[in-house]
């Protein structure tokens, strides 16, 4: 009787205990979850407060009660927001789509076809991707501008177009699709090429669509290339853009209006993370390197 | 005949990736060797001296990269040991818990998708002192009973806090992400063992967790040295882009304003810094690689 008394007892004080740790655990989850979220609702929040409203507070509001829109018509207005979104969308499009291409073929050749020399290119290929951007973007630099394709679309875009890493990732995955299916196309006299296109791209779907986002996302951010080539400010893609508006922005301090301009320049990004939320996750732990 | 056939498509298909690579990166590279060596090289004449090492005393002596080099190490040695130490605690917390650990892994991975500028304003904001307001954290802070410090114009002191905080604050979601899937896969035959032989939490943390998950947490320990070397948009972000006026200056930000901006002009000195920067964290990334084959358990 005593015996079974005492395991309550411990059964009791177990569950006790792992009710104390759970409470510990979600509340330090908690906590962090609100220091990461903290500054979005504070950027969402202050973008809708006018410009009277907001200095007016000297406590901030963590509310608001009479929401406005005029920071989102002065943030398109008054600064060129939509340029700079236009300059970096069309940037990120373009470069994306010629990174895939010759990330494509690089991948294709070195999995599927023969030719002498392919480790030893490979080699050489794995052994780049050890540069630092920092070392070769000095001479990049004078190269472009030597060639006068500063404040150019393709003077930004020419030397982000390449990409070691996913190269490699591609070759990896190309690399699993069964043998048979090249010998049966070749019986078929399919071509390489078309054996490429019709066979290769839509098995491997899942890591190009990862490859893709990984470099949309590093594309609508970047920032020093841009910097370096661009000092006209009607090439400037939104990093450069948001600092510009900072530094010479509305005429005065105008905060909601940079906040306004801030949600504007974060939503596409956010948007495509909540669409595709698990896809970029899984391929961030693959291949993500920032950080 | 079809060898010969596949050779040319292999090449055709590797030609553009090859010319890419060639002048963007290659050539560079050699090129930033040659540039680091060549005495008063002048940008508009593209002439200079001589060889010799000039560039890289005059880059050792300078004032603004010493103060560079310092802001570097102090990024480097708070923000490495604590984001990687903050995702080990709260991967272990995520993977602990069932419900709502979608909801959380979702929120710890929104800073990973913004951007770092746009962002970093809001930082910015929030840790300014104006003459309008305190600012949040101020307040924050007054409510606890402490003074208001300007932590983006005021000491030293208090712009290093917000740089790490906010270094921090950006590096985590990957280290987050990288150690909760890593977490995952160890394999939980170790735990049911643990389990029956009712070994306490902390030791088959110690015993179990930390070696089988090591060989990753290394592997952020080196990706975590080399990207916080290279720390300088997120500063850019919260002090602006004169970051030598600020005091907050780090080795890339040195670099790119030898090479443009107000004292721009000498891509010699850039060079220099550069491959400096390099040897640095190489030789830190060494370090790090003789260190783990003593302390990493690789399966």
């Amino acid at each position: 009787m005593s015996e079974n008394q005492d395991y309550e007892k411990i059964e009791k004080r177990a569950a006790a205990k792992e009710l104390a740790y759970n409470v510990i655990r979600y509340a330090f989850l908690i906590f962090w979850a609100i220091i990461v979220l903290f500054p979005f609702y504070w950027m969402i929040l202050t973008s809708f407060k006018s410009y009277s409203s907001y200095n007016g507070e000297y406590i901030p509001k963590l509310y608001i009660t009479s929401p406005t829109f005029q920071n989102y018509v002065d943030a398109f207005t008054e600064v060129s927001l939509g340029r700079y979104l236009i300059n970096t969308f069309v940037f990120t499009v373009v470069t994306t789509a010629i990174m895939l291409v010759i990330v494509v073929l690089s991948a294709f050749a070195f999995s599927r076809l023969q030719f002498r020399g392919k480790n030893i290119v490979f080699a050489l290929f794995l052994s780049l991707m050890m540069i630092p951007n920092e070392l070769v973007i000095i001479t990049n630099y004078v190269t472009i501008t030597n060639f006068s394709l500063r404040n150019t679309m393709t003077g930004l875009v020419l030397p982000s177009v390449i990409s070691v890493f996913y190269i490699y990732l591609l070759k990896e995955n190309f690399e699993q699709i069964p043998d048979e299916l090249y010998k049966a196309a070749k019986v078929d006299g399919t071509s390489d090429m078309r054996y490429l296109w019709r066979v290769m791209i839509p098995i491997s779907r899942p890591t190009l669509i990862t490859i893709t986002i990984l470099k949309v996302i590093e594309c609508w951010n970047l920032y020093i290339w841009p910097r370096l080539i661009t000092d006209d400010s009607s090439h400037f893609l939104v990093s450069n853009g948001i600092q510009e508006i900072r530094e010479n922005g509305f005429g005065r301090e105008n905060i909601p209006a940079m906040m306004a301009a801030v949600v504007a320049i974060s939503l596409p990004l956010m948007v495509l993370f909540l669409i595709f939320r698990r896809k970029i996750m899984a391929g961030v732990a693959r291949g993500g390197t920032k950080g | 005949m079809e060898n010969r056939k596949q050779t040319i498509t292999a090449w055709l298909c590797l030609l553009p990736a090859i010319i890419f690579l060639g002048i963007f990166l290659v050539y560079p590279l050699i090129d930033v060797l040659i540039y680091s060596f060549e005495e008063g090289y002048n940008f508009a004449s593209q002439k200079y001296f001589g060889l010799g090492s000039y560039n890289y005393s005059y880059v050792l002596h300078d004032p603004y990269f010493i103060k560079a080099l310092k802001n570097t190490f102090i990024i480097v040695i708070i923000t490495v040991p604590l984001s990687t130490g903050l995702a080990l605690i709260i991967s272990l917390g995520l993977s602990s818990i069932t419900k709502l650990r979608e909801l959380f892994q979702t929120i710890y991975f929104l800073p990973y998708v913004t951007n770092t500028l746009a962002v970093g304003l809001v930082f910015m904001i929030l840790f300014k002192k104006t003459a309008y307001t305190d600012g949040m954290i101020n307040l924050i802070i007054n409510f606890f009973g402490g003074e208001s410090v300007d932590f983006i114009e005021g000491p030293y002191a208090a712009k290093m806090f917000v740089m790490c905080f906010y270094t921090i604050w950006v590096v985590l979601p990957f280290k987050v992400l990288i150690l909760t899937s890593n977490l995952a896969s160890v394999d939980p035959i170790y735990y049911k063992a643990a389990k029956i032989d009712a070994t306490p939490k902390w030791r088959v943390f110690w015993k179990i967790t930390l070696p089988m998950i090591s060989p990753m947490i290394f592997y952020l320990f080196i990706t975590g040295f080399i990207g916080a070397f290279k720390a300088y948009s997120d500063e850019v972000a919260l002090f602006g882009t004169d970051l030598n006026a600020a005091g907050m200056n780090t080795i890339v930000g040195y670099i790119y304003d030898m090479l443009y901006g107000n004292s721009g002009g000498y891509p010699s000195y850039a060079s220099a810094a550069a491959i400096i920067l390099f040897a640095i964290v190489f030789t830190i990334t060494m370090i790090n690689l003789m260190v783990s084959k003593k302390t990493v358990y690789y399966q």
